[in-house]
């Protein structure tokens, strides 16, 4: 069915929602990656095989739907119209899920998510703190959505503001209101939006090329996976609708070959959209024509960098170009491109349908909007969360992420991805946004938040930041090359003890030397977690340098195991996971540990149930 | 025409004229390592960095890739200028610490030994040879392989090339004169790329002068030029020879 006018879309959306009747019972399946990981899959297959054997089809609905974005819980099951909110659910569960609440409306207990700060169970998914502290604007309606059918983004408005663009709005009416939203680039930069669409738009060379940035590759980052798998019609809406800004006839989504399921949704939203004449030839009837294509990367990480992710399309290595001239000038073979992140096109859409003024009131003088990160680390609910710009760290790490697992200490939290940088507990009351980010140095990047707790070594943390950026510089450029291999050479000389107290100042003028003569953002970011754990967390340093002692007790080269005699019943439990034979000792009496053989792997710690093993 | 300013000195020059190339006009003198006026800029060993002053901006930037803008203020002799190349031939230093090349121009910035651990790498990966293989000859048989650390120039899966034609541009680009080429009896061997190719012997004095790959390529772009007819025998004899017949030619022309 090919939509010819914006009432064919109006009246396609009348149908599909009598079609879906909101008060019949709807059991939704979270299928984002991390839920598939814990068993997400067998849990659907399980619900879909029962329903059909009770013959509850014309009673009950199943959607599989994307990422809600608390991982930690998964496999998720939300059950609508009441919002029922089971986590951890097993295939067990299935026939008492439908049996119990289900056909009776009563709740499962056990099922339930228990608010760890109040002890209470939760019933209502709207009720749960992680989930009441968001504010869900891009990321809300994966959980309502079968990324698999166009027809359930439509029932959700979708399209409604490409509608109203291709009929109601020219080109730089879209432009001026992008502008006036104060949208800035998700991707990392923050580049404000509407101004990069002007640039590529006034360019008079033809043709132009829009681009989707989907080369995610922050370590613990998926918020751009999730998007994609979870809700692609609202990245390829904001894509159509950027074209027509800009005057493209021709777009590509850049995405990781990693993400099987991104593409394979992907390329179904693709198909669809074609079909409902959104995408292709005549788009709603109009003169207006636009195409993508996809475009799988092959993983690594400097592709991100958009000179490098163009390189990559055109089948060349994947090397960061200098600028200028910069892409709207001259981008994807040398032609005028528009290249922006998954997030970032993912606002469009509520931008237009919602106004520039409305979408303007939410968040800071100068960072509008929401922004998705991945919270990860030690913290008790890692998922992907979306919060107001301007949102302190405080309200991130223990309103919504529910605080440090087993009571332990916030020491740091570490935004930005690989080339972020750490911020201290001491500064949680800072408001995430652009400037304030890089103020305290680090930045937005593409929106990785690591929290890190008293165990956390600071040197090794930047250690391995520099591990990874050291292996995924593309190596053109010497201060890049050289001098992160440098600097991690240097740091792990000091979490080995071989530390001297000029490595610091070595350390900190490479870093600052980096950061000011590489020829990308990779060299001119990846020095962050050096600076910064250097300001913050100096007194690490010294303590690995001078003392010869890992304060966390993380660095190996540091630290010796040993047996409190006082605790030790001699289970001889430690004894039996040691992987070298390195404690011995008769039952019933405290073991011992040869130092020699041990290789510090701190198997006997986690073994221990008396808290008799020592680390020094 | 396009008004810059670069040491306080003021110029006009062209529209995509390079800070680079600015500065030569004006005498003022920036080293480079990664740098070939034959070549497409590459911007990647920063040695050449200049600080630029835009309005409230002031960055460092290539100058061999950065291009000349209206009313552009750059220097050439700041702290920062100095401190930024001087550490990255430092680094170079430490990962070439015999380069003649990279030794003598560590002098010239005052960088007297390298902080750092000394490797024994002898190339600097400037890139010359690569980009002279695409961008002149045509023939990409070189290339980068490998990211960061790891980055070298090869032959694809480091064996023998079949794209190589041996002409030796790569060679004597090369500014640390690790790329070696030598001729040895019928072949010529460029260790560095894992191949040898066989020469040509010339039809007069029976000396192996050029690969048979290379000349073939030759004959290959002399045919695409419409206006140089070349006799056919003018490629089988050496350079020495063709020299010696041309003189007699010469010579009988004059009366010698």
């Amino acid at each position: 069915m090919k939509l010819k006018r914006p009432s064919d879309l109006k009246k396609a959306r009348k149908a599909i929602r009598l079609r879906y009747d909101p008060e019949k019972t709807c059991v939704t399946v979270c299928c984002g990656t991390g839920c598939i990981a814990s068993g997400a899959r067998n849990v659907a297959e399980s619900f879909r095989k029962n329903i059909d054997k009770r013959g509850l089809r014309p009673r009950v609905n199943l959607r599989i739907t994307g990422c809600h974005g608390f991982c930690e819980r998964g496999p998720l099951v939300v059950i609508y119209p009441r919002r029922i909110f089971y986590q951890r659910v097993r295939v067990e569960d299935v026939k008492e899920i439908i049996s119990q609440t289900i056909l009776k409306g009563e709740i499962i207990e056990r099922l339930l998510y228990v608010d760890p700060t109040t002890g209470k169970k939760i019933i209502c998914e709207d009720d749960i703190p992680f989930y009441k502290k968001q504010k869900r604007l891009i990321f809300g309606n994966n959980g309502r959505i079968d990324p698999t059918k166009i027809s359930y983004y439509i029932a959700l408005d979708g399209y409604t503001a490409l509608a109203k663009v291709l009929y109601r709005m020219n080109p730089q009416q879209v432009i001026n209101e992008i502008k006036r939203s104060g949208l800035r680039g998700r991707g990392g930069a923050g580049f404000p939006t509407g101004v990069k669409w002007e640039l590529c738009r006034q360019q008079k060379e033809k043709p132009k090329y829009i681009i989707c940035n989907a080369d995610e590759g922050d370590p613990g980052a998926f918020m751009d996976r999730s998007l994609l798998e979870g809700n692609p019609h609202s990245v390829l809406e904001g894509m159509i609708i950027g074209a027509y800004a800009i005057g493209a006839k021709e777009g590509y989504i850049y995405v990781r070959n990693e993400y099987p399921l991104a593409i394979k949704h992907l390329q179904i939203a693709l198909k669809q959209a074609q079909d409902w004449g959104l995408l292709g030839k005549n788009i709603l009837g109009t003169n207006f024509s636009f195409k993508i294509k996809i475009n799988r990367g092959a993983g690594a990480f400097v592709c991100g960098e958009e000179s490098a992710l163009m390189a990559s399309i055109e089948g060349k290595i994947g090397e960061p170009q200098p600028r200028p001239p910069f892409p709207a000038e001259s981008g994807l073979w040398e032609k005028p491109t528009n290249i922006n992140n998954v997030k970032t096109w993912a606002n469009v859409s509520l931008i237009i349908n919602k106004g520039a003024k409305w979408y303007s009131r939410i968040g800071t003088k100068t960072s509008k909007g929401t922004m998705i990160f991945s919270l990860v680390g030690k913290i008790n609910n890692t998922g992907l969360v979306e919060v107001p710009m301007g949102i302190s760290l405080r309200k991130m790490v223990y309103e919504i992420g529910g605080g440090i697992p087993n009571g332990k200490k916030f020491k740091a939290v570490q935004t930005g991805g690989p080339s972020g940088g750490c911020i201290p507990a001491r500064l949680i009351d800072l408001p995430v946004d652009y400037e304030k980010l890089t103020e305290a140095g680090s930045m937005m990047g593409s929106g990785g938040m690591v929290v890190m707790d008293e165990d956390t070594c600071m040197v090794n943390v930047a250690k391995y930041f520099l591990s990874f950026t050291r292996d995924e510089s593309c190596g053109k450029c010497t201060p890049c090359r050289e001098g992160i291999k440098r600097m991690y050479e240097i740091l792990d000389d000091i979490t080995k003890g071989k530390g001297k107290e000029s490595d610091l100042k070595l350390l900190k003028e490479l870093a600052e030397i980096v950061k000011d003569s590489s020829l990308c953002g990779l060299g001119q970011t990846a020095p962050n977690p050096v600076l910064t754990t250097l300001k913050y967390f100096r007194d690490e340093y010294l303590a690995h340098i001078k003392d010869r002692r890992c304060p966390a007790g993380v660095c190996q080269d540091l630290i010796r195991y040993s047996v409190i005699k006082e605790n030790c019943i001699g289970c001889q439990l430690c004894n039996k996971v040691c992987p070298t034979k390195a404690i011995s000792g008769k039952k019933k009496e405290p073991q011992r540990i040869d130092q020699k053989k041990c290789i510090k792997c701190g198997a006997c710690l986690e073994a221990c149930k008396f808290e008799a093993i020592r680390v020094e | 025409m396009i008004k810059l300013t670069i040491d306080d000195k003021k110029i006009q020059v062209e529209e995509g004229t390079t800070l680079l190339e600015v500065a030569q006009k004006l005498g003022i003198e920036i080293p480079t390592l990664c740098h070939h006026q034959a070549l497409k800029p590459y911007g990647a060993c920063r040695v050449c960095l200049v600080e630029v002053i835009k309005g409230s901006r002031v960055g460092l930037v290539a100058s061999c890739t950065y291009p000349a803008e209206e009313g552009l203020v750059a220097r050439t002799d700041t702290k920062r200028v100095k401190r930024a190349r001087r550490l990255s031939i430092e680094l170079l230093l430490a990962r070439c610490p015999t380069s003649e090349k990279v030794r003598e121009l560590a002098l010239e910035l005052e960088v007297k030994k390298t902080r750092f651990k000394e490797e024994e790498e002898e190339c600097i990966l400037c890139g010359l040879c690569v980009r002279v293989c695409e961008e002149m000859i045509g023939k990409s048989a070189i290339s980068f392989v490998n990211r960061g650390a790891d980055r070298e120039v090869t032959t694809p899966f480091k064996i023998e090339s079949s794209e190589c034609i041996g002409c030796g541009a790569c060679a004597y680009l090369c500014p640390t004169g690790v790329i070696k080429i030598e001729d040895v009896i019928k072949y010529r061997r460029l260790d560095f790329w894992n191949t040898k190719l066989e020469l040509k012997k010339c039809k007069i004095c029976g000396r192996y002068f050029i690969p048979l790959v290379e000349l073939e390529y030759l004959k290959d772009k002399i045919k695409s030029f419409e206006e140089i007819e070349l006799p056919e025998e003018a490629l089988e004899v050496c350079p020495r020879c063709r020299r010696k017949i041309l003189s007699d030619k010469a010579k009988e022309f004059i009366g010698g």
